[in-house]
């Protein structure tokens, strides 16, 4: 399977070389050529230095061939957008962006972006642990601080 | 119109003051408390402090009864989803969204963003019409996005100097609109020759730049 990933950070250079070392086709894209520290020694897919929501890098990281594009850099804004420049303009069958704001995660996920929340998901399993089983709200309030970054 | 405006940098506050002295009801979203607080003092009660990429600022902004939506931070990535959440989410009937890097004029047009406005490429349209005569101008998009208008400026070396405006052949699906001579409109179907300093507006469809140069400007 190809697979293009973008953002190098701890999650991004994870799932790349999990991916590389299991036999598939990887290709990651970082706007700093430091973060490619984080991959293993034995990655053997691509790496591309570029912005992820310029087509051409994409172009660059094989794209067009992709079977999966997962965007997991610090910006919920770029994942979002270069998800859709994958999905929309590039047509890749498989895309995935990873979105920290639960509230954005749920108006893009509505509008059928195949999405991920770490906050959401990180905290129901901490309460899954030390409540197993218990019902969760359905809606949490958010905070307005939370709101202003 | 009620009119909200993500992001006051020097393009955002600008166009808050230009559209406030216009008599629209105006409100201007802002991260920085302290652009908030100086904006407040200089404008008035029309700006508020929060992140406009987020449902719930825009919510609490009135977003549901904005008849425009507003997006020029300096960000593409956060002007898109500003625009669609406004957009998608709360159906706001028309956004407009300032492109930061032309290249994305494109994406964001294919995104659902009703209006994409490049400063760059507005910067270099206006440096280009400024250039000695004998060139290309692209003036605006039209509506409807395939068309768009183009005037021509006719110099010493062009070939169609001294033709008469009558047997002009333009690009197919191309029309003139408009000859601008010394300052004064001439009307297409006048009985002139074409001459040197001739400002010519052409209808044409988009992409018609290399043929229209090859006709008008240089063999």
């Amino acid at each position: 399977m190809k697979v293009v990933i973008l953002g190098s950070g701890r999650v991004g250079a994870r799932l790349a070389a999990t991916l590389d070392a299991m036999g598939h086709d990887v290709s990651i894209i970082d706007k700093s050529k430091d973060a490619f520290s984080r991959l293993p020694s034995t990655f053997k897919g691509q790496i591309v230095i570029g912005i992820g929501i310029d087509e051409d890098v994409l172009r660059e990281a094989g794209i067009e061939k992709a079977d999966v594009f997962a965007a997991v850099t610090n910006g919920d804004n770029t994942n979002i957008m270069a998800s859709q420049v994958a999905k929309e303009l590039f047509k890749v069958p498989q895309v995935i962006a990873r979105i920290y704001d639960p509230l954005r995660e749920e108006t893009y996920h509505t509008l059928g972006l195949q999405t991920l929340c770490p906050t959401t998901l990180i905290s129901n399993t901490i309460v899954e642990t030390i409540l197993p089983g218990a019902s969760k709200p359905e809606q949490v309030p958010a905070s307005v601080a939370g709101r202003l970054e | 119109m009620y009119i909200i405006i993500a992001g006051g940098g020097k393009v955002g506050r600008s166009l808050t003051e230009t559209l406030v002295n216009d008599g629209h009801e105006v409100l201007l979203i802002e991260k920085n408390p302290v652009k908030v607080e100086q904006y407040t003092e200089q404008l008035g009660g029309v700006v508020r402090r929060g992140d406009a990429c987020e449902a719930q600022v825009l919510l609490d902004a009135g977003v549901k009864r904005a008849d425009v939506v507003i997006a020029v931070t300096g960000e593409d990535e956060d002007n898109l989803v500003c625009c669609q959440t406004a957009k998608r989410k709360f159906k706001v009937n028309k956004t407009i969204a300032r492109v930061n890097n032309p290249r994305n004029e494109r994406i964001f047009r294919a995104l659902g963003i009703d209006s994409a406005v490049s400063h760059t490429q507005a910067l270099l349209e206006a440096i280009n019409h400024e250039l000695p005569s004998g060139h290309l101008h692209h003036m605006s998009g039209l509506r409807d996005n395939n068309k768009e208008l183009i005037s021509a400026v006719i110099g010493q070396n062009s070939p169609v100097l001294d033709l008469p405006l009558k047997s002009l052949m333009l690009p197919s699906g191309s029309m003139l609109v408009l000859l601008m001579r010394d300052g004064n409109p001439v009307p297409p179907g006048s009985d002139v020759r074409l001459a040197h300093n001739d400002e010519l507006v052409i209808l044409t469809p988009r992409g018609n730049d290399a043929e229209l140069q090859k006709m008008l400007i240089n063999s």
